[in-house]
């Protein structure tokens, strides 16, 4: 069975932009190195045939959940916008979205 | 301050208090003064707390004492101070997560487990120190420095929930809660030399605990006795429509075995929580074990060889979670800002200002597990990894009644030795992890100290909701423990 390649400069350079987190070239050079030993550890787990293996997402039996819809209140408007960076008109006010760069 | 002199000062314990505030002997008022005072002399070199919120806590002691004066019973926390890990929401406090992304948020409610606290008659004293977003295992990935161990400054106090484990410690608070998603409550409890317990994954409500990664996050006390564990546990426990995940049947009972002795239990040594650690350690939990055998116990060696894969999958399944779960810091709700021009490059210089290098190592990390070509090999074998683990737990427990093992393989190591090396930080929660993967409940004991006068932990493991079995056995850890001292009654002085 095969294990995925070393991760290195450019595989961090992606996930960093993925986050929406800029790296100065320092740090990625820091983290690949860091990261790239966590992830030459998980090799043990990467290199197991675990293909008739089940996945656990959640680690006791779980069930849909459901209760009536009933109203009921919630958190006032104001208090919850209260706390927020920039807000017009009782909305949260963002920076331009439209015409943005893809 | 010396190790013995520390560890000489011993508390009252929560359940005292509670006893003595019930009965009128003492005033929630006058323990909180106590407690503000105790802070106040010895948190600037200890630094376990964040926020002390005295006008709060003023108010909930008055509400306590009035209650004794009307004739009222104020709860089984009757005045007792409680220390809360900064990732527990409370109304009107400030709640920050150590992060500077959220500095400065004042949560709009209060977490599930701070109602329940407060309804119990709970004074909430403050919020403490840790690890940003719980994310490290010595409190040193604080945005706002590190927390360091009432018995020895040089040292860490664990982590991540390091500050309400040091201000149990050292005496300010007796009661505090951590969140345990790999550890962070049992191993900065071990360091510290209290009790640290993380129940089944369910039976605590997670509404108000900030997220960090879901499927293991379970809030759990740190106290200075197993019987106040206990205590709190039965408190905070119990099914809430606010959290999807909380078990919708009754919490398992906690007090109640605690003097039953340990007479025709099956313990098993688990040869993977001993192997592995440092000597002195692994001396103290053989001592534990054979403690348990001369009160009646059955004892056997018993190996779980699917938790050595316990690491690799945690650090696959935490950080993915985690990347998921922090991508709301985005700058447009609440928290930290930093301005740019359009909402894309705003989001990228608000989490690249706001975050610490550990989490963004994480966010990194998670996203790369779960990004394409990569799924498979790294998250998705974790997921089937933790699969084997449960079995693997399910055939010991069908051997023996519990598990004990260490709580973390070393004593509290110097503050600056594993900060810039991850995989070092990482090892430190080996042993605690596998309690987490498979959901299940465990709790740190003090049991003695390692070759450098520092506390031990020694773990008890038990299946899901088996918490009544395992309270049953940290009891007797506890009792052999006091034995061991010479003196009696664990951490009762003062009850």
């Amino acid at each position: 069975m095969t294990t995925p390649a070393a991760l290195g400069r450019d595989d961090v350079a992606h996930v960093a932009a993925l986050a929406r987190l800029a790296l100065t070239d320092e740090e990625l050079d820091r983290f690949t190195g860091q990261l790239a030993r966590v992830i030459e550890h998980a090799r043990d787990v990467a290199a197991l045939d675990v293909a008739d293996v089940v996945p656990t997402a959640h680690a006791l039996p779980i069930r849909n959940v459901l209760r009536p819809d009933e109203p009921e209140p919630c958190l006032d408007r104001d208090t919850v916008l209260a706390q927020a960076p920039e807000v017009e008109d009782g909305r949260f006010k963002v920076p331009r979205i439209v015409g943005e760069a893809p | 301050m010396s190790a013995a002199a520390a560890a000489g000062a011993a508390a009252p314990s929560a359940a005292a208090i509670a006893a003595a505030v019930r009965s009128g002997e003492r005033t929630a008022g006058g323990v909180l003064d106590a407690s503000l005072a105790a802070i106040a002399a010895g948190d600037g070199e200890v630094h376990a707390f964040l926020h002390v919120a005295s006008d709060a806590a003023r108010a909930d002691a008055e509400a306590v004492d009035a209650a004794v004066t009307a004739g009222r019973d104020p709860g089984p926390l009757a005045g007792v101070p409680v220390a809360l890990k900064d990732n527990l929401c409370t109304r009107g406090v400030p709640t920050t997560c150590a992060s500077k992304i959220l500095d400065g948020w004042v949560p709009p409610y209060d977490a599930t487990v701070v109602e329940r606290l407060r309804a119990a008659g709970a004074v909430v004293v403050g919020k403490t120190n840790m690890d940003e977003f719980a994310m490290g295992s010595s409190t040193e990935n604080s945005a706002v420095g590190p927390t360091r161990h009432p018995k020895d400054r040089t040292r860490v106090p664990g982590g991540s929930s390091g500050g309400s484990a040091a201000a149990v410690a050292a005496g300010f608070v007796p009661v505090g809660l951590g969140s345990d998603t790999g550890g962070s409550v049992r191993q900065p409890a071990a360091l510290c030399g209290t009790v640290g317990l993380k129940p089944t994954y369910g039976v605590v409500s997670r509404y108000g605990l900030v997220a960090f990664a879901s499927s293991l996050d379970q809030i759990g006390p740190m106290t200075t006795t197993v019987a106040d564990a206990a205590l709190v546990l039965e408190v905070i426990a119990g099914h809430d429509r606010r959290d999807s995940t909380s078990l919708a049947e009754p919490p398992p009972p906690a007090g109640r075995s605690l003097d039953r002795g340990v007479e025709g239990l099956r313990i098993g040594l688990c040869r993977e929580l001993v192997d592995g650690t440092a000597p002195d350690v692994a001396a103290r939990v053989r001592e534990a074990v054979e403690a348990l055998a001369a009160a009646g116990a059955t004892v056997e060696e018993v190996s779980v060889p699917e938790m050595r894969y316990g690491l690799s999958a945690y650090y696959l399944i935490a950080p993915a979670e985690a990347s998921s779960n922090l991508a709301r810091y985005d700058g447009v709700r609440y928290g930290l800002r930093v301005d740019a021009p359009d909402v894309a490059s705003m989001n990228t210089a608000t989490r690249t200002a706001g975050f610490g290098p550990e989490v963004k190592r994480r966010i990194m990390l998670g996203t790369y597990a779960l990004s394409a070509g990569y799924y498979d090999a790294y998250y998705g074998k974790a997921q089937r990894v933790r699969t084997l683990m449960i079995e693997a737990f399910a055939r010991a427990y069908a051997t023996v009644d519990v598990l004990v093992g260490a709580t973390a393989p070393t004593t509290a190591f110097p503050l600056g030795e594993r900060v810039d090396d991850p995989m070092a930080m990482y090892m430190s929660d080996v042993c605690t992890i596998p309690s987490n993967l498979a959901g299940h409940p465990a709790i740190s004991v003090p049991f003695g100290s390692g070759a450098d006068g520092l506390p031990v932990g020694v773990q008890v493991l038990a299946p899901a909701l088996g918490e009544e079995r395992m309270f049953q056995v940290a009891a007797a850890v506890e009792r052999a423990a006091a034995e061991r001292r010479g003196t009696a009654g664990a951490g009762e002085a003062g009850a």
